[in-house]
């Protein structure tokens, strides 16, 4: 029996480490790829060859030397990410205290068009969204096509983020409400102050999500985004992605600087990922 | 609050006023759960109903520059085109074989991974995890370069080891089909995972304590006990690879380099909304384009639900 459960232990290693290498082999290959001239990658095609006479640190000298506007688009990402993210959680955790402390009239009737809008597919929206953008541009002369705000903006108070913050501040005790309103603090003195601090820890997880969708966002970037210097890094990647493949260099030492990153902030904060990428399921 | 009040320093009378209305207001515990909610309300109404109001219009509409006309029903009538249904097909396929992939195959593993008698499992949650990371442009990028046609790629230097001549992959519609399943089962296999596994640490030992006694064994344990308290969690991750799959746009596009694939092999519903609406600038076609996926997704989604029994439970409730 003992020997069994040895044997099924061991089987079990040696199916997961299968798994894992498969799992990893793709990001291996374009890994390898970036060291291999682009031309070459353009004419064989993607594979996990080695051979050290070609291969070098030619692309990346070229990433980091060339005019290829890549650091912009890496640069441009970042400031909207951080944007994105820092808007985000405040209003969607202010939005999501609302809905848990205090009992009040249309209270499920809100929280139920909040559900709604979790229900729809974002891309659905899309169309309706940029003729919305012309519209403001045209009434109010207002410019949002083309800028930051424009991707931003429809974006901040967030359904799923709302959804997380008033599963976990409902968990909060209600006395520090009560505690802070006998100490003369007003109703958003307590959240500033008080509950919000409290909700730190829920915050990573939420972060993380909200900034992965950002950092990672394609399709409403594409359409709002013009100017080739405000492209962010998804498209500007995948502009270079063309049939001719004259730019592959770019394109691939890029990919994994992309990836790289994110791989680095995930091995050091693991756990807030996983909540973050899981959240919703399970509690909903 | 009135002793709260005097104890304010003296100012002048008109700023005193508006001091006073700001204090009354931040306050006010009538009036503070509306403001909480505001931030919502605003974006709820001007960014999500009016759209979807717009877009309702606008679907009866043929919008042209400085001009505006009712056409009544016919953007939906042009939707009878065999390229649309194509688009729809694709999308249909792709999320029915992405659900045959992707829950059996992850469930399996996440109990296999969260036996007794497995080793290292974190580490190997995190890095099956891994892939998720990636944004489907780099994903896309890497399967594209991948599933290339030159018989020096990876895809097919392995078919080579079996004898099998370099094939086009993404040219023909099945070969490319197959490379949208391999792309997402290897993007979504880790988070799979991870709800399932977050699902399993919610099952009582007491359950699989009983069942031992009642000598039941592994597969007993797995289809009496696993399945059925994993449902909620395998709904879940039923409807949100619904609504995934049904709007699948960015793999294609990265796959096949812009929204063009050879024959329209790769051409997703929300890839020909793009294509109509942003690429020949119809936005009233656009927008009918946009209603029915809308109404598949819905419709779709209620059938799942209904067949699994979660509407009717919550009903009762």
């Amino acid at each position: 029996m003992k020997q069994r459960k040895k044997l099924i232990s061991i089987l079990l290693v040696v199916l997961f480490t299968l798994l894992a290498m498969v799992v990893l082999l793709p990001l291996f290959a374009i890994f390898l790829a970036s060291f291999r001239p682009s031309t070459e990658i353009f004419r064989k095609g993607l594979n996990l060859d080695v051979d050290l006479s070609i291969m070098s640190l030619d692309n990346y000298q070229y990433l980091f030397t060339g005019n290829e506007g890549y650091f912009q688009w890496f640069g441009n990402s970042l400031l909207l990410t951080v944007v994105q993210v820092t808007l985000t959680l405040v209003a969607s955790a202010f939005v999501g205290y609302g809905f848990a402390m205090y009992q009040f009239k249309g209270k499920n009737l809100f929280f139920g068009c909040v559900l709604l809008v979790m229900m729809v597919p974002l891309e659905i929206i899309i169309l309706p969204l940029f003729q919305l953008l012309m519209g403001i541009k045209a009434t109010f002369g207002i410019t949002l096509i083309d800028t930051y705000a424009g991707i931003i903006l429809p974006f901040i108070a967030q359904a799923m983020p709302i959804f997380f913050f008033r599963q976990y501040m409902s968990g909060l005790p209600h006395d520090f409400v009560d505690a802070g309103r006998v100490d003369g603090c007003s109703e958003y003195g307590i959240f500033f102050r008080i509950m919000m601090p409290l909700a730190i820890p829920s915050f990573a997880a939420m972060g993380i999500l909200v900034g992965m969708n950002s950092w990672n966002g394609f399709l409403w970037p594409l359409i709002v985004i013009r100017s080739q210097s405000k492209l962010t890094l998804p498209l500007g990647l995948a502009s270079l992605l063309s049939p001719y493949g004259n730019n592959y260099s770019v394109l691939i030492a890029g990919s994994v600087m992309a990836i790289v990153p994110i791989l680095v902030l995930f091995i050091s904060f693991q756990r807030y990922f996983i909540e973050g990428m899981t959240a919703g399921g399970v509690k909903g | 609050m009135s002793v709260k009040n005097s104890t304010l320093p003296e100012r002048g009378k008109a700023g005193g006023k508006a001091n006073n209305l700001l204090h009354r207001f931040s306050y006010n515990q009538k009036l503070a759960p509306y403001v909480f909610i505001t931030p919502f309300l605003i974006t709820f109404l001007v960014f999500f109903l009016y759209p979807i109001f717009s877009t309702v219009v606008m679907s009866f509409q043929n919008i042209l520059p400085n001009q505006v006309q009712f056409i009544g029903l016919q953007n939906y009538r042009n939707l009878n085109d065999p390229i649309f249904f194509k688009a729809i097909s694709l999308n249909l396929r792709y999320t029915l074989v992405t659900l045959l992939v992707l829950i059996p195959l992850p469930m399996l593993l996440a109990v296999l991974l969260d036996s007794k008698l497995m080793r290292a499992r974190n580490f190997y949650r995190s890095t099956l995890f891994i892939p998720a990371l990636t944004s489907v442009v780099v994903a896309g990028t890497i399967f594209r370069l991948i599933f290339g046609e030159m018989p020096g790629s990876l895809v097919n230097q392995l078919v080579g080891l079996f004898g099998v001549k370099p094939v086009k992959w993404l040219k023909l519609a099945d070969t490319s089909f197959a490379a949208l399943i391999t792309l997402a089962t290897w993007r979504w296999m880790g988070v799979n995972l991870l709800y399932f596994l977050a699902g399993l640490q919610n099952i009582p030992a007491e359950l699989y304590e009983s069942a031992e006694i009642d000598g039941a064994n592994a597969w007993h344990r797995l289809r009496s006990i696993i399945i059925p308290m994993l449902k909620p969690v395998t709904v879940y991750v039923i409807t949100i690879s619904i609504y995934g799959g049904m709007a699948m746009f960015t793999e294609s596009f990265m796959m096949f380099s812009g929204n063009r694939s050879p024959n329209n092999i790769g051409l997703t519903i929300v890839g020909y909304l793009y294509r109509k609406a942003f690429e020949e600038n119809n936005m009233g076609y656009g927008s009918a384009i946009g209603l029915v996926l809308l109404v598949i997704v819905m419709v779709v989604n209620v059938i799942q639900l209904h067949i699994n029994g979660t509407l009717r439970k919550e009903k009762r409730k």
